[in-house]
């Protein structure tokens, strides 16, 4: 097990160092430019100096040495400065957004805690309602709530996220006027009436968010469950006088979570993809608004920065997928 | 496939001339028939073909007419649907964005289905090119795809306009943008599926007699594989229109002009206080279309499958 997490590790930094370098050359070879947007009244040497200031007078693999050694080497010591109060990272250049001549990592920090609230909340209420659902839905197999739940997990996946939110705003937000159609990320809670503020603006971006994770969730959890209630040790159980609870909740559903469960894990990374969206429709300013606004404005260490946090994520949560199967199955041996 | 070797027995050639010739797509299509959603699906995305291709010739009214006076008209006899803010009209819209829409699924799904196979034959069949082939595939899974999607849509759409006219480069960039990310799936199914073929007495059969490489695939393998290419080509058309039409939701699909389902339902939001219609017409146009096409996936799977079928 151990030298089997090891082996993933290490196959991780190449494949992540690949990543980095098939974004950063996307972003070299499109012909975008960051000084755009610079009137054209500035004289041209002028310019010349600003993409100095910039970095962009220097080769590209240079560049991309640059952005290597800010991301691994300088972002983590900053990181450890501000949290133990040390000043390793005095001095050395931070990756620096050309948007806004902030940090990137600043601008991410602050847009971070949006968007795991809002994603977060959304993934633990979808996978707790896709749970019970997949179970009633196998034990009782072809019942009217086995049609109705196929049903509208088909829905759930058919239905674009983004269609889903406006149809809620143009519901309950325009018509009904019980929830707020804008997130407002100012919102401090600071007592039980801006707690209900908070709670009925997250309303909408969670109920969209979760009824599309629930779809999918529930129809691994129907069929892994199905794959078990047809196993032997399942009529063993039943045999020796167990009772039904007893069999479907302990012993068939311990089984059927193993699946499950790494599916979640899998699911992670998307969701973030998919927030992108949400966040757009609900005007949430988080991690995916941020993207959005930055590849619009041709910033490019933000988008850099960006993307391959979201590749992290990725082949993060597929090391762990594949961990927890291992620690979760005892029939999976890596060795 | 029927059966064109030649029969000895007198008796058993008179039943087959009797029995109209038939191929394992009558099976097929015979279990398609037993799913219900599946077939409403089928008549669904008919539905929806006809009225995008043949709505236009019976509703001659131009998309684009903008007429500012009609401005934000509701439902009346000379606009079915109403008009948008410029007085265009949404019957109209609605239909030529969905043949934009579909025929975007369609290309994407047909390049996506073709690097997916081609790269699953090619790493099944050949040894030497599974591990480049396998780990390429790895390398596309593990890539963030809708941040990559929303770079290089950004970021090439102004020289592809440049060389190709604005919608024709919009098109082209938007269908190899879905489809060099969306092959991963098939590929790794096909894969699999071609190892399994490999072990099979028929291919040892055709090696045994030097049937050539080349041959071997297009003769032996690729119709074999063909079942799950198809499901996954059905799945493949739904994931494609709700990719382009997110992209447009973005602001960062086709140009503002040149209507799809996505485009109709991002210009409509600004205004979706007042005129909520505008946007519901064009995501239910979505939503119908992909649903639809989900359950045709999902009868055909069943459908293709030897195991279920006959029960």
């Amino acid at each position: 097990m151990f030298s089997y997490t090891l082996r993933r590790l290490l196959i991780a930094v190449p494949t992540l160092l690949i990543i980095s370098l098939v974004i950063f050359l996307l972003l070299e070879a499109a012909p975008g430019d960051p000084l755009g947007e610079v009137p054209l009244t500035v004289p041209p040497e002028v310019k010349e100096k600003m993409r100095a200031a910039l970095g962009l007078d220097s080769a590209w693999y240079v560049r991309y040495g640059l952005w290597l050694k800010q991301f691994f080497w300088v972002e983590p010591m900053h990181l450890i400065d501000a949290l133990f109060g040390t000043h390793m990272g005095d001095g050395m250049q931070r990756v620096i957004s050309f948007q806004s001549r902030q940090p990137v990592m600043d601008i991410i920090a602050e847009r971070i805690p949006q968007t795991l609230t809002v994603v977060g909340m959304a993934y633990l209420i979808g996978v707790s309602i896709a749970l019970p659902i997949g179970i009633i839905s196998a034990y009782r197999q072809y019942s009217w709530f086995d049609q109705l739940g196929t049903f509208v997990a088909m829905i759930g996946f058919s239905v674009p996220t983004f269609f889903t939110g406006v149809v809620l705003i143009i519901v309950f937000a325009v018509k009904l006027q019980w929830f707020p159609s804008v997130y407002d990320t100012t919102l401090q809670i600071t007592d039980w009436a801006s707690f209900k503020a908070q709670v009925r603006q997250m309303v909408m971006p969670v109920t969209v968010l979760a009824l599309y994770n629930a779809a999918q969730i529930s129809r691994f959890m129907r069929a892994s469950m199905l794959d078990n209630l047809g196993q032997d040790y399942v009529r063993t159980a039943r045999a020796k006088g167990l009772t039904e609870k007893v069999v479907v909740l302990v012993h068939v559903l311990r089984n059927s979570l193993i699946p499950v469960i790494t599916v979640i894990a899998l699911g992670v990374p998307q969701i973030f993809g998919g927030a992108i969206i949400t966040e757009q429709v609900f005007k949430v300013n988080g991690l995916g608004q941020q993207l959005i606004s930055s590849i619009h404005s041709n910033d490019m260490p933000m988008v850099m920065t960006l993307t391959f946090i979201f590749a992290i994520l990725i082949v993060l949560f597929n090391l762990i997928a594949d961990l927890l199967y291992g620690i979760l199955d005892p029939r999976i041996r890596y060795d | 496939m029927t059966d064109t070797a030649p029969l000895k027995n007198p008796q058993f050639q008179a039943e087959a001339a009797a029995r109209p010739p038939r191929s394992q797509w009558w099976d097929v299509w015979d279990q398609f028939k037993t799913h219900k959603g599946a077939i409403v699906g089928l008549t669904v995305f008919m539905l929806i073909l006809v009225l995008i291709l043949i709505g236009p010739f019976l509703w001659r009214v131009d998309p684009g007419f903008v007429e500012l006076r009609m401005r934000n008209k509701g439902f009346s006899g000379a606009h079915p649907l109403g008009t948008d803010q410029l007085g265009r009209d949404m019957l109209a819209r609605v239909m030529a964005g969905g043949k934009v829409s579909i025929s975007v699924g369609l290309t994407a799904m047909s390049l996506s289905i073709l690097l997916g196979t081609t790269i699953g034959v090619l790493a099944g069949y050949f040894r030497r090119l599974e591990g480049p082939l396998m780990r390429l595939t790895d390398l596309f899974l593990a890539l963030p795809l809708l941040p990559l999607l929303l770079l290089m849509v950004t970021l090439f759409r102004e020289p592809l306009s440049k060389s190709f006219g604005p919608e024709s480069g919009i098109f082209l960039l938007i269908v190899c943008a879905i489809g060099a990310t969306s092959w991963m799936q098939t590929a790794r199914i096909v894969r699999g599926e071609v190892l399994a073929l490999k072990e099979r007495e028929f291919v040892l059969a055709a090696r045994s007699i030097g049937t050539p490489s080349r041959r071997m695939i297009t003769r032996h393998v690729l119709p074999n594989v063909l079942s799950p290419i198809m499901v996954s080509a059905t799945l493949g058309i739904a994931s494609a229109i709700i990719t382009e039409s997110a992209l447009s939701f973005l602001g960062l699909g086709f140009p503002p002009d040149f209507p799809t389902w996505g485009r109709l339902l991002f210009d409509a939001i600004d205004q979706m206080q007042l005129y909520p219609w505008r946007v519901i017409l064009p995501g239910v146009a979505i939503s119908l279309t992909v649903l639809s096409v989900n359950y045709i996936g999902d009868g055909l799977r069943d459908a293709l499958d030897p195991r279920i079928r006959g029960r």
